[in-house]
């Protein structure tokens, strides 16, 4: 093989594969004036590329052998410039269009996931034979019991944490009895049910995503819709059920150990468990109790429902599974702490 | 004689105790389209997931032009699985790629093609399989039967001598597998591939085969091995015969 710059004139070698394609394509490229094939006896795919490619750049191919040539005639009509992908606007107007588009599709998709969810919680309630409770109780072990673990320790520690980091402030203004305070109203109004739904949103949000996801993707979601079962009352309703069902007793039993995690590092302080007691029993009302226990209803069917949400909108291919379960946490926690602050806002306003 | 290209020796396929082919002896001869075939449960699939390496004998050797695919590493390896192509039953293209940057893919991989390149012989190759108007879309954006030869079109990007097909017309209208057949015969012709199929498709086995075998749950092992015509007209055995002339077993029997 060899290459004349003054002719432009190619001598092909006896073998003409990738690797040897590879170092002649950016060397010749566009400079060949005439190939010399006639010591050509094998070659490639690679090869058969790169003969095609000078030849329709106007070279000239002489010593081709007829097999080779034959290799090269199914290519005769192939364009030289590759077909049009399917158009695709990237201007700035392009892209806002596309996105104001998503936008407006999932608003669509959510009202209609709402409203159709809405009317069979509805028709279950009236006749809750409807409902699967079996799969029902299956994914609220899964959603709640499995997560006894994680969940409390997240808020065990993070009562400890809190009641170490404040005791030396307050300590400075001779009140660290009041970390007590600090501690249990933290936990109970805010912190308990959150770090619950944020455990639940990662555990459980992002599992009935896949899951469902899945399921999408290998047609099974089709499947029961044609065998006249409404996906929303078979997979949907159980899911949002445990969800509604297990994160308040997970938020109790988080608030539990959070407030009990205070109560260690204060007892390790040297406080006597009876001074702490008292000044939780003086510190904390029934509506801040209320309070925690009333969002966390609500956290757990926005978390199971949005990740359901997310598994049905899933679209094709492995890919779209991922997509689905990033999508279903994010959302899942977006949406606490946006509905935390509504909680906050109407609560201020009763004044619980 | 030219040696055959697959050299399968006393192979025992087997899924812990349950064995399901017992010393399983053939060969795959250079260029030829050879079918294996059999009623569902067989092995067919799994005899194939042992000659392209994903399963290992329980006993047997299987060499690949020479080489023995379980016992090789490194480069050994690596230069036997670029012998051969294999497209799997539902296509198994990344969705997440056109079709090609599908076929692209292993010449990315194994190649030091510049991009330009590639791309030009992912083209050839897509138009082989009459997709070359589609390169640009995603597997989803195309049809079952387009998604299988795109599937074909990049098992063929680093020219393997050996393609393997999992059923390639399952699931496809007869127009469409019979235009499988032809791009099967084409490319057997014109670039002297070999193909080793499974299938159960009657019209599709007489349409490419030079030669099948065929497999049977009972015996664990091949039933029949010759020409489609020949063991149409000419196998003694009852259940090849209701096999080949479309016959429940019972009447066979």
């Amino acid at each position: 093989m060899d290459f004349n710059q003054k002719t432009g004139c190619l001598k092909l070698g006896a073998r003409l594969d990738a690797g040897e394609v590879s170092a002649l394509w950016s060397a010749v490229g566009g400079r060949v004036r005439h190939v010399d094939a006639s010591p050509l006896e094998t070659c490639d795919g690679a090869g058969l590329a790169l003969i095609w490619y000078v030849q329709k750049g106007g070279a000239t191919v002489t010593g081709l052998r007829p097999e080779i040539a034959a290799l090269l005639r199914p290519f005769d009509h192939l364009p030289v410039d590759p077909a049009d992908a399917p158009p695709r606007d990237n201007s700035l107007f392009g892209q806002l269009g596309r996105a104001a588009s998503q936008i407006w599709n999932d608003t669509r998709d959510q009202v209609a996931f709402i409203g159709e969810f809405t009317v069979t919680a509805l028709r279950c309630a009236v006749s809750p034979g409807q409902v699967r409770w079996g799969d029902m109780w299956v994914i609220a072990q899964r959603a709640g019991v499995d997560a006894l673990i994680v969940a409390g320790m997240v808020s065990l520690l993070t009562g400890m944490i809190m009641a170490f980091q404040s005791s030396v402030p307050l300590k400075q203004f001779g009140v660290d009895i009041f970390v007590v305070n600090l501690v249990a109203l933290a936990i109970l109004r805010e912190l308990g049910p959150i770090m619950t739904a944020v455990v639940l949103a990662g555990r459980s949000g992002s599992a009935f995503a896949a899951e469902i996801g899945t399921m999408k993707v290998n047609e099974e979601i089709d499947a029961l819709v044609t065998m006249g079962i409404e996906p929303m009352r078979f997979l949907v309703v159980p899911r949002v059920l445990a969800g509604f069902l297990v994160t308040p007793v997970l938020t109790v039993y988080a608030n539990f150990l959070g407030v009990a995690g205070g109560f260690f590092v204060m007892m390790a302080l040297g406080f006597p468990f009876m001074a702490l007691w008292n000044q939780l029993v003086s510190a904390v009302g029934v509506t801040d109790v209320m309070t925690g226990t009333i969002k966390s209803f609500v956290f757990g069917i926005l978390v199971a429902g949005v990740g359901c949400l997310r598994g049905l909108q899933t679209g094709t291919g492995a890919s779209a599974v991922g997509v689905s379960t990033t999508r279903a946490v994010v959302s899942g926690i977006f949406l606490i702490v946006l509905v935390d602050a509504v909680f906050a806002a109407i609560f201020y306003t009763i004044q619980w | 004689m030219v040696k055959p290209i697959i050299e399968v020796f006393d192979l025992t396929a087997a899924y812990g105790d349950f064995v399901l082919l017992d010393k399983v002896t053939f060969d795959v001869r250079r260029g030829e389209v050879f079918v294996i075939l059999g009623g569902s449960g067989c092995g067919k699939s799994t005899l194939m997931k042992h000659l392209i390496g994903l399963l290992r004998p329980a006993a047997g050797r299987i060499l690949i032009d020479g080489g023995d695919i379980n016992n090789a590493s490194g480069q050994e390896r690596a230069d036997l699985l670029k012998k051969f192509g294999v497209m799997y039953q539902s296509g198994a293209l990344f969705g997440s790629l056109t079709l090609e940057e599908n076929v692209m893919l292993p010449m990315e991989e194994f190649t030091k093609l510049p991009p330009e390149a590639r791309r030009l012989v992912a083209r050839m190759k897509l138009s082989l399989v009459g997709l070359e108007r589609f390169s640009g879309h995603f597997p989803s954006e195309v049809s079952g039967g387009m998604q299988k030869r795109a599937a074909i079109a990049r098992a063929m990007a680093l020219d393997p001598e050996v393609l393997f097909l999992d059923e390639p017309s399952a699931g496809l209208d007869p127009v469409t597998s019979a235009g499988l057949d032809e791009l099967i015969l084409r490319l057997n012709k014109n670039l002297g591939v070999t193909f080793v199929i499974v299938s159960h498709e009657l019209a599709s086995i007489y349409a490419v085969a030079d030669r099948v075998i065929m497999l049977d749950q009972t015996k664990k092992g091949i039933l029949a091995e010759g020409a489609p015509g020949e063991l149409r007209d000419h196998d003694s055995n009852p259940f090849v015969h209701a096999f080949f002339h479309r016959e429940t077993a019972e009447v066979a029997g």
